[in-house]
């Protein structure tokens, strides 16, 4: 088991490289560069020159890439060309931002899906199926920003019960209030999450009780519920799995629903950034983005693997 | 969040089965199959209303999308003239919603293409070479694994700059490894069967036993994966420009006239949500069609 966290670990640091240096590449595919930011067009070459010097711009690429990789490995990420603010902190506050509703999205998207799926596999064929089957299409085909969007339309303009836009002031929310903020955002991004469960433990559950396994216990005098515990018992660690990787894809991909609710968080760091065309800021944040999802990948594969030792090869 | 359709890596299709004798015919008995199924049906005319439209647009349309009118600004769904509304400059939401088929269509369908011929190629050649080839090729294809799908696209045209074209290109880099994965996979499990083995010792060059072999297994579940790969990239494409990266105004493109319409859901909700449908119901018959070409070519994805 130890063996297996540490092979793991190990054949992360590559891709972690490789997600480095592909950041890398791409900040330098940018045109122009800070130099070109900071100072107006006319000021004198040798200013610039001097600039580039100081930013280590004149060093040969390779040599940037390794003090740009060294500042990042040890916490530093530059400073905003944009308000001369450090990175690391604004973006430390906004992906604690975004965890504030992708992780609930993540829970509740899992609770339902799998509620979902179970109910339409037990009861494959039937009415009941043909729904919880068209809700999980519908739930990975939706664009979920406009799910959003028809969420406010309905919740904010229509009855105003809910609030439409932004984040309660106050951080970590304790009261109602603050709460009743991440409802419609939390409930947009849980969709994708919901669809895709279902259909995966739709998928396993059907599979699992075809399994010569089922008749045994029921032949056994097994009443249904006791049969679902041993149906649970097999089919959770995939969807477990798949769970930490929604949660994954939702810290990395809610740009879209931020954008909606104008929720303070990572993809809404990133879209200012892009339009204020503050690199280090939109640099830091899709590497730190990137390299949580490849460690919550690892995490996964270590859960897996410690309830099912099947995985650990 | 948006994402790559469920796992290419696990067993695609029926290798086992030599494709080869089944020739022009196997295309015909797919049809068949899919013919009998009434969603997918539903959805395979759903499609072709939406690409004749988009086709066909500057002969469709009531109206001038670019036309503003201050004086008809917001008009409601049902009003004369102006079946669906005019949007928020006055403009005929039927003719910008016809138009808008056109680049929502394009930018989600063009991606998948680039991805089909680049994916396709290096993951057959992966597959079919194996060694270091495919051990290079496919560590690079896992450093684009460790982006959500979401965050690859915006960070290429994020740092390349906004517009149409660095889009095409984050969309067609985003999708290309998933399908360079599904081809290696496919190619792999099917170089190694006796039957390619057979061909080989009977005398079979590489290109006949890559024409005749591999191509005729890996389009099957190539063409089912694509198919669902699209229903995400029009949604992330729509996406893409309804953050204001992709597509730029005065363009009618789905997802750009959603972010248009977003402060209209307090005046007139209903005419909001109208390019959201649009988006969902041809994503949706994407989704579908795929799910049927998967029954229908039994691949099992």
């Amino acid at each position: 088991m130890i063996a297996f966290a540490i092979r793991r670990i190990l054949y992360a640091i590559p891709i972690l490289i490789g997600v480095s240096l592909f950041v890398f590449i791409l900040i330098r595919l940018v045109p122009g560069d800070v130099v070109d930011i900071l100072i107006p067009p006319e000021a004198p070459r040798r200013v610039a020159e001097d600039l580039r010097a100081r930013f280590g711009l004149d060093q040969p690429v390779y040599i940037q890439y390794f003090t740009w990789l060294q500042r990042i490995l040890m916490g530093d990420f530059g400073i905003s060309a944009f308000n001369n603010r450090p990175v690391a902190l604004d973006l430390f506050v906004s992906l604690g931002n975004t965890a504030l509703i992708a992780v609930p999205a993540a829970i509740i998207g899992f609770t339902l899906g799998s509620i979902l799926g179970t109910l339409a596999a037990f009861f494959r064929g039937s009415w009941l199926d043909t729904i919880f089957s068209s809700i999980a299409i519908a739930g990975v085909s939706l664009p979920h920003y406009w799910v959003g969007i028809v969420l406010v339309a309905i919740f904010s303009a229509g009855y105003n019960l809910l609030p439409a836009q932004g984040m309660a002031p106050g951080g970590f929310p304790t009261t109602w209030q603050q709460v009743t903020h991440l409802i419609l955002p939390v409930a947009t991004l849980s969709l994708i999450p919901m669809g895709v469960i279902s259909r995966l433990v739709r998928a396993n559950v059907l599979e699992i009780l075809s399994q010569e396994f089922v008749p045994a216990l029921h032949g056994k005098g097994l009443l249904n519920r006791g049969v679902l515990v041993h149906i649970i018992h097999n089919a959770a660690p995939p969807a477990l799995a798949l769970m930490g990787l929604q949660l994954g894809y939702l810290l990395g991909g809610s740009i879209l629903v931020e954008a909606v609710f104008n929720w303070p968080g990572s993809g809404t760091l990133m879209q200012l950034a892009i339009f204020r065309r503050d690199i280090p800021v939109l640099s830091a944040t899709i590497l730190v983005l990137a390299a949580i999802f490849v460690l919550l990948n690892i995490l996964v594969d270590i859960m897996q693997a410690y309830i099912d030792p099947r995985m650990r090869r | 969040m948006l994402q790559y359709p469920e796992s290419p890596s696990t067993v695609p299709a029926d290798i086992t089965v030599q494709n080869v004798l089944k020739g022009t015919g196997y295309w015909r008995l797919v049809w068949s199959r899919l013919r009998r199924q009434p969603v997918s049906l539903v959805a395979t005319v759903i499609l072709l209303a939406i690409v004749f439209v988009a086709v066909f647009a500057p002969w469709l349309t009531p109206h001038n999308p670019y036309t503003t009118s201050s004086l008809n600004r917001l008009l409601p769904v049902g009003s004369e003239g102006h079946i669906l509304g005019t949007d928020e400059n006055g403009r005929d939401m039927v003719s910008r919603l016809m138009y808008g088929a056109r680049l929502t269509l394009l930018a989600g369908v063009l991606p998948i293409v680039v991805g089909i011929v680049i994916g396709g190629t290096l993951g057959v050649l992966a597959g079919y070479s194996g060694g270091w080839v495919n051990t290079l090729i496919m560590r690079i294809t896992d450093v684009f694994y460790a982006f959500p799908p979401v965050l690859l696209a915006i960070a290429i045209t994020g740092t390349l700059g906004t517009g149409m074209g660095n889009m095409l290109i984050a969309l067609s880099i985003t999708f290309t490894p998933p399908l360079i994965r599904i081809a290696e996979t496919v190619t792999t499990q099917v170089r190694t069967q006796d039957y390619v083995e057979a061909a080989r010792i009977s005398g079979a060059d590489t290109a006949s036993i890559m024409r005749h072999h591999i191509m005729n297994n890996v389009m099957g579940p190539i063409l089912v994966y694509a198919t669902s790969l699209i229903s995400i990239s029009i949604i992330l494409a729509a996406g893409l420009s309804f953050l204001g990266l992709g597509v730029s105004a005065p363009l009618a493109e789905w997802g750009l006239m959603l972010n248009g319409l977003r402060q209209v859901v307090w005046i007139d909700p209903l005419l909001a949500a109208i390019p959201g449908v649009m988006i969902f119901i041809t994503s949706m018959s994407f989704n579908l069609l795929s799910d049927g070409l998967r029954q229908a070519m039994d691949v099992r994805l």
